[in-house]
C-alpha cells in the first residue's frame, strides 16, 4: 500500500485547477514536489525516528480536499470570539485553509505585514520569491505533499527594526461537514532587529468528522530579531495533524517555539531549527497533555551551524488511559562551532498502566569546547508528595491534579507573555479537571466565559 | 590569544601522542594452520570436520550459514565499516598442532606471546590465582587451572573440548540467547565459529577464583570468531574476564565473536572485558573490525547480570553487551568506558530489556574521544508492559579532547506501564580548563592532569573491574592518552 499515490493521483488528475487557484510562485516547486514523491514512502511504525507513529496510515484515510476553492458557509468571525483576557491581539482566522482577517488586524497596520499568499505575491513578490519553499525540506514526504497541493498561505513579514505593538494571533478552525485535509502552509520572515509574538491555535468545530492538517511553517528571523511562536493544538479525537516548521535563525536572534497539545487525535509535530548565526538563542518548549487514545510524537533537531550559539529545549507530557507519546530529540553541533550550549530535557508522566511512552534523545557532537546535555525521564507521580497532601485533607483526585499542573507548569512558565502564562495555566487547570471541552476554545476561550 | 588557537604545548603532545606505538603489535612466529580463504558450505563443512563436531553441530553452523546469505550487512551503525570481502577471508587459523607423542606442552613461542602480553599462564597463574583459557586466532591453546575448577564442578575449557565432553550442557544452551538469526555478523559467527570459551557453574557454587581467556588475532589475513557460553546456575557465581590483543598489520582483520551468557535462579555474573585490539596506525590504516554481539539473559528471579568493559583498541568498535532481564527482582548492569584515538570509531551502549516484575537496570557509559575519532553511545531500554515496578538509571557522558573528534549520543527508551521509573542523563564537554590549570599550578604537567582527569572521569566505571584488570585497565587509558591533550 502505499498512501501518497492517492494524491499524486489527485494532482495529475485536477493539477490544471489546483494551479488555476493558486500563485505562480506555489505553482513552480509543484514539479520537484512531485518527482520527489514518485519515489517516497510514508514512514511505517517501526521506522527510523518513527518508533510508534504510523504516518502511512494516517495519510491513507479517504480525506475530501477543497480544490476548487469552495467557500464555508459559517463565518468563523461570528462562531469564534476568541480573546485572551488582558490580551490585545490581531486576530486572523483561518476555516479549513482559507484566511480571513477581523476587525482586530488593524491594529498592527503600519507595522507588520499579514496577508494571504495569493496577495503577497503581488505586494513582496521578491520576499515571496526568495523564502518560499527554502527552508522545508522537499526529502520530507509530508511536506512535499504540502508543497504539490498547497494553494494559499498565510505571508507574515516584519520589517526591519519594527517591534509588534501587539501580538499576531492565528486561529485555525476545522469546519466542514465531511472528512477533509488541508494543507496550511506559513511564511513568516522577521526584519533585522524586529520583533513579534505569534499566536496560533488548532481548533475543529464539527468533532464527527476525520480532518488532516499537514501544515509546513517556516520562520526566516534576521540578525537581532525575536520571534515567539506559540502553537496551541485544541481539537477532537478525530483531528490528525502533521505539521513541520522550519527555523532559520541569523546572528544574534532569539527565538521562542511552544508547541502545546491538549485535544488531539494524532499529531505528529516537526522542529527542524537550523542556527546560523553566532550568538543566536533558541528556545523549544513543548507539552502535551494527553488522555484517551491520543497520539502525541514531537520531533526536534537543533543544528547549531555557528560558533556561540545557546539552545534550551524541554518537553513534558503527561500520558493517561491509553495515549501514546514519543519524542526524538537531536541536538546536532557542527564542527568549528565552539562554545555552543545545548540543552535537552524530556520528563514524562505515565498516568495509567496502558499509557506509553517512546523516548529518544541524541546528542551529536564534532566540536570540543561545548556544554551539552540531555536527559530523559518517564516515571509517576511522587508517592510521598502526594500521601502529603493527603493528610492535609485533600484528596487524591485533586493531589494528582494538583501535581500534575505543577509537573508542566515551567513549560508554561517559559511563555514570554504573561496573558498568555495565565491563561494557559487556567487551560491546562481545566484540562486536568476534564472540563476542557472543545467548544471553551481557544487561548482564549471562546464566547467568553 | 585568540579563543579557538590551541596552546603550542597541545599540539606538541598531540604529536607525540601520534606516533604513540600500539605496545601489543608483535607477531609471533608459530606455525599456523590455516584453511584457505573464501567461505561457502565446504568451508563450514570443513571447519566442523577439523574440529570432529557432531552431526547436530554442523547442521546448526548449515542453518547459521544459509540464513547468513539471506541477509545484508546493517548500515545503521556511526561507524564506517568498509564493504568486507567475505570470500577474501581465512575463516580458521590453529596453531598447528603437535604430532601425537609429543608432551602435551604448551608451545614456547606460544607461550613467549602470552608472557609478552602479560598473561599469567602456568606457574604464574598459581600466584594470581586467575584461570586462564587462551585464545589465538581461533583455537583454544590451553586451558589452565582446570583439574582444580574440576572439583567443585566447574566446568572452564574451550569450547570444541566442551562439545565433545559436554554435548547435553552445549546443545541445551547454544544460540538460546542469540541464535543464528538474530543479526548479520551472529549468523556468520554461527556457521563459522572455531572455538571460544565454555563455563559452566553447578548450583549453588560460588567460583573461587575469576575466570579469563584472552583473545589474540595472530595470522594474517584471518578472522576470529570465536563463541563463548557462560551459563550460571541457580545460585551460582562466576567473574569472568576477557581481555584482547592483536598484532599491528596494515589490513584490517575481521572479529565477529558472540558471548551468550544464561543466568539462573538468584545466580550472579560479572562479565568484564578490556578490549585492546589494534587501533590502526595514526592515519587509520589497518586495525581490527571489532564487530560482536554480546547479551545474556536473566532467566532466573532475583539473577544478576554485570557487564563491565573498557574499549581501548579496535579501528571499528560496534557493540552493545545487553541483558534480557526476564527473572522477576532481576538486575543487569552496564558499565563502559570507551576510548576512541586518531581515526578510531566506536558505536557501543546496551539494551536492557525488562521482561520480569520489579527487574532493575544500571547503565553508566563514559565515552573518551580523541585525535579524529568518532564515539558513539547507542542504548534502549524496553519496559514490557507486564513488567511492572522497573527502574532503570543510565548516565552517559563524553568528553572530547579534541575538535576534530566527535561525541555522540543514541538512547532509545520505552515504557510500556505506569509503575515504572527510567531515568537518562547525558553530557558532553571537554575537559574542565580550571582542572587543568589548577594542576598546573601545582607542579602536573597538562599531560599528567589529562590523565589524571580522564582516570577520575572513568573512575565509577573502573571501579567494577576486578583488580588484576583495574591495573591492566588504567595503564591502558593513559597509554591510548597520552599526550591527546587539545
Amino acid at each position: 500500500m502505499n498512501a501518497l499515490k492517492q494524491y499524486i493521483d489527485l494532482f495529475d488528475e485536477c493539477r490544471a485547477l489546483i494551479e488555476q487557484q493558486s500563485p505562480a510562485l506555489l505553482n513552480a516547486l509543484r514539479e520537484q514536489a512531485r518527482e520527489q514523491l514518485e519515489t517516497a514512502r510514508l514512514p511505517r511504525k517501526g521506522s527510523e525516528d518513527y518508533e510508534a507513529t504510523d504516518l502511512e496510515a494516517v495519510f491513507s484515510h479517504d480525506y475530501g480536499v477543497n480544490i476548487n476553492r469552495l467557500p464555508f458557509d459559517a463565518d468563523p468571525g461570528e462562531t469564534f470570539h476568541c480573546d485572551v483576557p488582558n490580551m490585545s491581539t490581531c486576530l486572523y482566522y483561518s476555516s479549513n485553509d482559507a484566511f480571513h482577517s477581523s476587525p482586530t488586524a488593524e491594529r498592527n497596520i503600519g507595522q507588520v505585514v499579514v496577508e494571504p499568499f495569493s496577495m503577497a505575491a503581488v505586494d513582496y513578490p521578491e520576499l515571496m520569491n526568495a523564502y518560499y519553499g527554502k527552508l522545508a525540506r522537499l526529502s520530507d514526504p509530508t511536506v512535499a505533499l504540502n508543497t504539490l497541493l498547497v494553494q494559499d498561505g498565510l505571508f507574515i513579514y516584519v520589517p526591519d527594526g519594527v517591534v509588534a505593538e501587539r501580538p499576531v494571533q492565528l486561529v485555525n478552525i476545522f469546519n466542514a461537514a465531511l472528512d477533509m485535509m488541508v494543507q496550511r502552509r506559513l511564511l513568516i520572515i522577521v526584519g533585522k532587529n524586529a520583533a513579534i509574538k505569534l499566536l496560533a491555535c488548532d481548533h475543529t468545530q464539527s468533532p464527527d468528522y476525520h480532518y488532516l492538517n499537514n501544515q509546513v511553517v517556516e520562520i526566516v528571523a534576521m540578525q537581532g530579531s525575536t520571534v515567539d511562536y506559540y502553537d496551541m493544538e485544541e481539537s477532537t479525537p478525530l483531528t490528525n495533524r502533521v505539521s513541520s516548521i522550519y527555523v532559520d535563525q541569523h546572528e544574534g536572534s532569539n527565538v521562542l517555539i511552544d508547541g502545546i497539545t491538549l485535544i488531539n487525535g494524532f499529531t505528529r509535530n516537526n522542529y527542524h531549527v537550523e542556527v546560523n548565526g553566532e550568538h543566536a538563542e533558541t528556545q523549544l518548549l513543548g507539552m502535551t497533555i494527553a488522555s484517551g487514545e491520543q497520539h502525541v510524537d514531537n520531533h526536534t533537531f537543533i543544528s547549531h551551524n555557528a560558533p556561540r550559539c545557546h539552545s534550551n529545549e524541554m518537553f513534558k507530557y503527561v500520558l493517561n488511559d491509553k495515549a501514546v507519546g514519543a519524542f526524538v530529540g537531536k541536538i546536532l553541533v557542527k564542527p568549528d562551532c565552539p562554545r555552543v550550549e545545548a540543552y535537552q530535557g524530556n520528563r514524562n508522566l505515565c498516568g495509567a498502566p496502558t499509557a506509553k511512552m517512546y523516548t529518544k534523545p541524541q546528542l551529536e557532537i564534532y566540536t570540543d569546547d561545548v556544554m551539552c546535555s540531555h536527559g530523559s525521564a518517564v516515571g509517576q507521580l511522587d508517592e510521598d508528595a502526594l500521601f502529603y497532601m493527603r493528610t492535609r485533607g485533600i484528596g487524591i483526585e485533586e493531589a494528582r491534579r494538583l501535581l500534575m499542573q505543577a509537573f508542566v507548569a515551567d513549560v508554561i512558565d517559559g511563555v514570554r507573555l504573561d496573558a498568555l502564562k495565565d491563561r494557559l495555566h487556567y487551560l491546562v487547570e481545566k484540562r486536568f479537571a476534564g472540563t476542557l471541552s472543545n467548544c471553551a476554545s481557544c487561548m482564549a476561550a471562546c464566547r467568553k466565559n | 590569544m585568540k579563543e579557538n588557537e590551541k596552546p603550542e604545548k597541545g599540539n606538541q603532545i598531540i604529536e607525540e601522542a601520534a606516533q604513540a606505538e600500539y605496545k601489543y603489535g608483535f607477531v609471533t612466529d608459530i606455525e599456523t594452520e590455516v584453511i584457505p580463504k573464501g567461505l561457502d558450505e565446504d568451508v563450514v563443512r570443513r571447519i566442523s570436520a577439523l574440529k570432529g563436531e557432531p552431526e547436530w553441530l554442523l547442521e546448526f553452523r548449515l542453518k547459521a550459514y544459509r540464513h547468513w546469505l539471506t541477509l545484508k550487512a546493517p548500515t545503521w551503525g556511526h561507524v564506517h565499516v568498509p564493504e568486507i570481502d567475505f570470500q577474501d577471508i581465512s575463516y580458521y587459523a590453529a596453531p598447528r598442532k603437535k604430532t601425537a607423542g609429543e608432551k602435551k606442552e604448551i608451545d614456547p613461542e606460544l607461550k613467549k606471546t602470552f608472557d609478552k602480553l602479560g598473561i599469567p599462564l602456568e606457574e604464574q597463574l598459581r600466584l594470581s590465582g586467575m584461570a586462564v583459557d587462551a585464545v589465538m586466532d581461533s583455537v583454544s591453546v590451553k586451558t589452565t587451572y582446570r583439574e582444580r575448577l574440576a572439583e567443585l564442578g566447574v566446568i572452564f575449557c574451550s569450547m570444541s573440548e566442551a562439545v565433545k565432553d559436554y554435548p547435553d550442557l552445549v546443545r541445551k544452551y547454544l544460540g538460546k540467547v542469540v541464535p543464528y538469526t538474530d543479526n548479520f555478523y551472529a549468523a556468520l559467527n554461527s556457521a563459522v565459529f572455531s572455538d571460544g570459551s565454555f563455563v559452566y557453574i553447578p548450583k549453588g557454587v560460588r567460583c573461587p577464583m575469576e575466570l579469563s581467556t584472552y583473545f589474540r588475532i595472530n595470522a594474517a589475513q584471518t578472522g576470529q570468531f570465536e563463541r563463548t557460553l557462560i551459563v550460571a546456575d541457580d545460585d551460582a557465581y562466576v567473574s569472568y574476564l576477557e581481555g584482547c590483543t592483536a598484532p599491528m598489520r596494515d589490513e584490517n582483520q575481521l572479529h565477529a565473536a558472540i558471548v551468550e551468557i544464561i543466568v539462573e535462579d538468584r545466580a550472579e555474573v560479572k562479565y568484564s572485558t578490556v578490549q585492546n585490539w589494534y587501533p590502526g596506525d595514526k592515519d587509520g590504516k589497518g586495525g581490527i573490525y571489532n564487530l560482536v554481539t554480546k547479551r545474556g539473559l536473566c532467566r532466573g528471579d532475583h539473577s544478576k547480570l554485570s557487564w563491565t568493559q573498557v574499549e581501548t583498541g579496535s579501528a571499528i568498535t560496534w557493540k552493545y553487551p545487553s541483558c534480557v532481564l526476564k527473572g522477576d527482582h532481576s538486575v543487569g548492569e552496564f558499565y563502559s568506558v570507551a576510548l576512541t584515538n586518531n581515526w578510531q570509531e566506536a558505536d557501543t551502549g546496551t539494551k536492557m530489556i525488562h521482561l520480569g516484575k520489579n527487574s532493575t537496570s544500571t547503565i553508566v557509559s563514559k565515552g573518551i574521544s580523541a585525535g579524529h575519532s568518532q564515539n558513539s553511545y547507542r542504548g534502549m531500554v524496553k519496559i514490557a508492559p507486564k513488567a511492572t515496578g522497573c527502574r532503570n538509571f543510565t548516565q552517559c557522558d563524553s568528553l572530547l579532547l579534541s575538535d576534530t573528534s566527535g561525541a555522540h549520543t543514541f538512547p532509545v527508551i520505552e515504557v510500556g506501564n505506569d509503575t515504572s521509573v527510567v531515568e537518562h542523563e547525558a553530557t558532553t564537554s571537554k575537559i574542565n580548563e580550571d582542572q587543568i590549570f589548577y594542576c598546573n599550578q601545582r607542579g602536573i604537567a597538562t599531560e599528567d592532569a589529562v590523565g589524571l582527569i580522564v582516570n577520575g572521569y572513568a573512575k565509577e566505571v573502573m571501579a567494577k573491574l576486578p583488580m588484576e584488570f583495574a591495573v591492566e585497565a588504567q595503564k591502558l587509558l593513559s597509554i591510548s592518552l597520552e599526550g591527546s591533550v587539545g
